[in-house]
């Protein structure tokens, strides 16, 4: 089918092509690599949209008249603050990706400590404008859809811009990883082997990744909805994690996400359970 | 060779079965090892079964280890029950397109018709096969992917000689041998296996097995073997009918309690061979020209299951784990004439947290103030 049959360019916007940007904040560039790992259907993309601004990807336009907007990472220096402010005034509709964008990603740990770490890492941390904590963009600007992953899949990306592209609500996932990993047939790694897997409060969105290769959930779609983290915890300590280490469990990828975080605040350097 | 009243197969001539089903066009599937539990796969052949291994399994823990049995079939069901291989866990229901001009088409993904020979199907997951059969093939709409698969199913069945700690078919009544929903039915003892047809085609294939007579002690211990493993199992499930009983409790303070241990994983209800809700939803292309009407597994324990504009109804863990068992002890009669559960043991088992209701229903059929 040729571009111009696409209804893409009716409603919801006009005649042009929608314009489109990815913006990098602090993050790793892992996310902007689900564009591009997306193989042929990247080129059916860029046939129905334009990319305006695409570090990664070669174009590095002016972020101003945007239809969607994608932001990859966290609100980390100050300049973060201002980016993220002009391009909301810029864009119409705003989209974060990844853990980064949308918790506040694995460099909010650094939310935990009382700074002192960050003068371990930069020799001259003075050069750097950063902010005392890392945050979501949303705590910042309102955000129209956030996608979740460490990194986010391909799959959400063309779900979320089909349904912009439409006029329609994207869909929100709303399943546990749980589910998925049974709909897999993969046999759960808690119940054969006692490892400690973040399943049953995370979002699906990885297709049960880890599991499929005899690991835990590590928690990167972050906390699902109804998450019974203290359940969890309890059966993490029943098959013999210290504190310390449930704690871990919870403060890593999503460390800043509500659930995660008052789960392992709960645990974090909380030795009465032990015996 | 063949003794025409003989119903006794020798171990070593078990791959026959296989020979004959293979020739007659069926495709192989049987409980096969694969990380750490014994799981439905391809089953070219009897050495290809879990043979030389037991597994040990307790709420929420799962186990294989080594066994000193040379039987084929000296464990019992792992997570999987016929279930998968006929509700599949995720498909195409239709597709639909918006034509060059303008119009929209609708159409159906081929039935699915590849016949399915599964060998060691035991006594629970028949019952639970005869309840789906009644729940995807109800008239007037019967589910055509459901039926074109269940159309070609050709069941080999085994009696349980080791059922597992969690399982308690005996108190539902269905297990723990086979007694009808299969072709066949293999009663496994140390010499080789006591074989009955259970249909038309497992008579038929019975005729073609190399099957030489059995002796009275042969069937004698094949039915010690099944006595003990009834008397083995320690759970059970009240056997009184539940109708009525728990959806008259709603309000039960251990409703809560359980909500406190429950994760609201679905874990539970997608082993449950007899669970069959599913959701529903569009996968358009990105042209906008095409989309795929998919199916999934649902679990009462997700937010859509009972989503109402605006909300779920059922929100809060508490009120799902109440839907689930109540449903499955409760409903489940007025809907089909029993209880949905047949005992398998596996929400027992594969619920990360290990709870297992047959150690709550006393609590909740006790009257709160304990009268
Ligand atoms: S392996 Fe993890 S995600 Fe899979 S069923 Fe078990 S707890 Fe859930
Ligand atoms: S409710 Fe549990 S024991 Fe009963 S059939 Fe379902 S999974 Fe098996
Ligand atoms: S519940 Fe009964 S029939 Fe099912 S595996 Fe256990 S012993 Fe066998
Ligand atoms: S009963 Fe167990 S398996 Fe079922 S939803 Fe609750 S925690 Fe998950």
């Amino acid at each position: 089918m040729t571009p111009s049959t696409l209804p893409v360019q009716k409603d919801p916007f006009s005649s042009r092509k929608p314009r489109v940007a990815v913006l990098k904040l602090a993050s790793c560039d892992g996310c902007q690599l689900a564009f591009l790992g997306l193989g042929e259907r990247l080129l059916e993309l860029a046939a129905a949209v334009e990319f305006v601004h695409f570090a990664e990807m070669g174009p590095l336009g002016p972020l101003t008249d945007l239809d969607i907007t994608f932001i990859e990472g966290s609100l980390s220096t100050r300049e973060d603050l201002e980016t993220v402010r002009s391009v909301r005034k810029e864009s119409r509709y705003l989209v974060t990706i990844g853990a980064c964008a949308t918790s506040g990603g694995i460099q909010a740990l650094r939310n935990l400590t009382s700074g002192e770490s960050l003068s371990g890492i930069y020799p001259s941390p003075g050069f750097i404008d950063f902010l005392d904590r890392s945050t979501p963009v949303a705590s910042e600007i309102p955000v129209d859809l956030e996608l979740w992953g460490c990194p986010v899949t391909g799959e959400q990306i063309l779900g979320a811009l089909r349904s912009l592209l439409f006029g329609t609500t994207p869909p929100v996932e709303h399943d546990k990883v749980c589910l998925e990993c049974k709909r897999r047939a993969i046999a759960c790694v808690t119940v054969t082997m006692g490892v400690p897997c973040l399943g049953p409060v995370t979002l699906t969105g990885c297709g049960a990744l880890c599991p499929s290769f005899n690991r835990g959930c590590y928690g990167c779609f972050g906390p699902s909805e109804n998450p019974e983290t203290s359940s969890l915890a309890r059966k993490f300590a029943g098959l013999g994690l210290p504190p310390d280490e449930i704690a871990r469990r919870f403060l890593f990828i999503n460390s800043n996400a509500g659930p995660f975080r008052e789960e392992g605040e709960r645990w974090r350097g909380d030795h009465s359970h032990e015996r | 060779m063949t003794d025409e009243s003989g119903r006794f197969l020798e171990r070593e001539r078990f791959s026959v079965l296989f020979d004959l089903l293979r020739e007659r066009g069926y495709h192989l599937v049987g409980p096969r090892i694969r990380d750490g539990a014994i799981v439905y796969g391809e089953l070219p052949g009897p050495e290809d079964l879990p043979v030389g291994v037991r597994d040990l399994q307790g709420p929420g823990s799962y186990r294989l280890a080594p066994g000193d049995s040379g039987r084929h079939f000296a464990w019992a069901n792992g997570p999987q029950a016929l279930k998968p291989l006929l509700f599949s866990p995720r498909e195409t229901l239709w597709d639909s397109r918006r034509e060059a001009d303008g119009s929209l088409s609708f159409s159906t993904p081929d039935t699915p018709s590849r016949p399915l020979a599964v060998i060691g199907v035991r006594a629970c997951d028949l019952s639970a096969l005869e309840l789906q059969d009644r729940h995807f093939g109800k008239a007037p709409f019967p589910d055509p992917f459901y039926a074109a698969r269940r159309r070609d199913l050709f069941l080999v069945a085994v009696d349980c000689s080791h059922p597992a700690e969690t399982c308690f078919c005996a108190s539902t009544g269905d297990g723990p041998d086979a007694r009808s929903g299969f072709d066949l039915a293999l009663g496994e003892i140390d010499e080789g296996f006591l074989v009955r047809p259970g249909s038309v085609k497992g008579r038929d294939l019975l005729r073609d097995l190399p099957l030489s007579s059995s002796d009275p002690v042969m069937e004698e211990t094949l039915s010690n073997q099944t006595e003990r493993a009834r008397i083995f199992q320690q759970r059970t499930l009240p056997s009184q009918n539940l109708r009525g009983a728990l959806a008259g409790r709603p309000d039960h303070p251990h409703w809560n309690s359980l909500a406190t241990r429950c994760l609201s994983c679905g874990n539970c209800t997608s082993v449950c061979p007899t669970c069959f809700c599913f959701s529903e939803h569009e996968d358009p292309s990105l042209d906008g020209l095409s989309s795929q009407h998919v199916r999934q597994w649902d679990s009462c324990f997700t937010p859509g299951h009972s989503y109402i504009h605006p909300a779920p109804l059922r929100g809060e863990t508490r009120f799902r784990y109440r839907q689930w068992l109540t449903h499955k002890l409760d409903y489940w009669h007025d809907q089909y004439g029993r209880s949905g559960c047949v005992g398998c043991g596996r929400c027992v088992s594969w619920c990360p947290v290990g709870i297992d209701f047959t150690a709550d229903l006393p609590i909740l059929l006790e009257e709160p103030d304990g009268r």
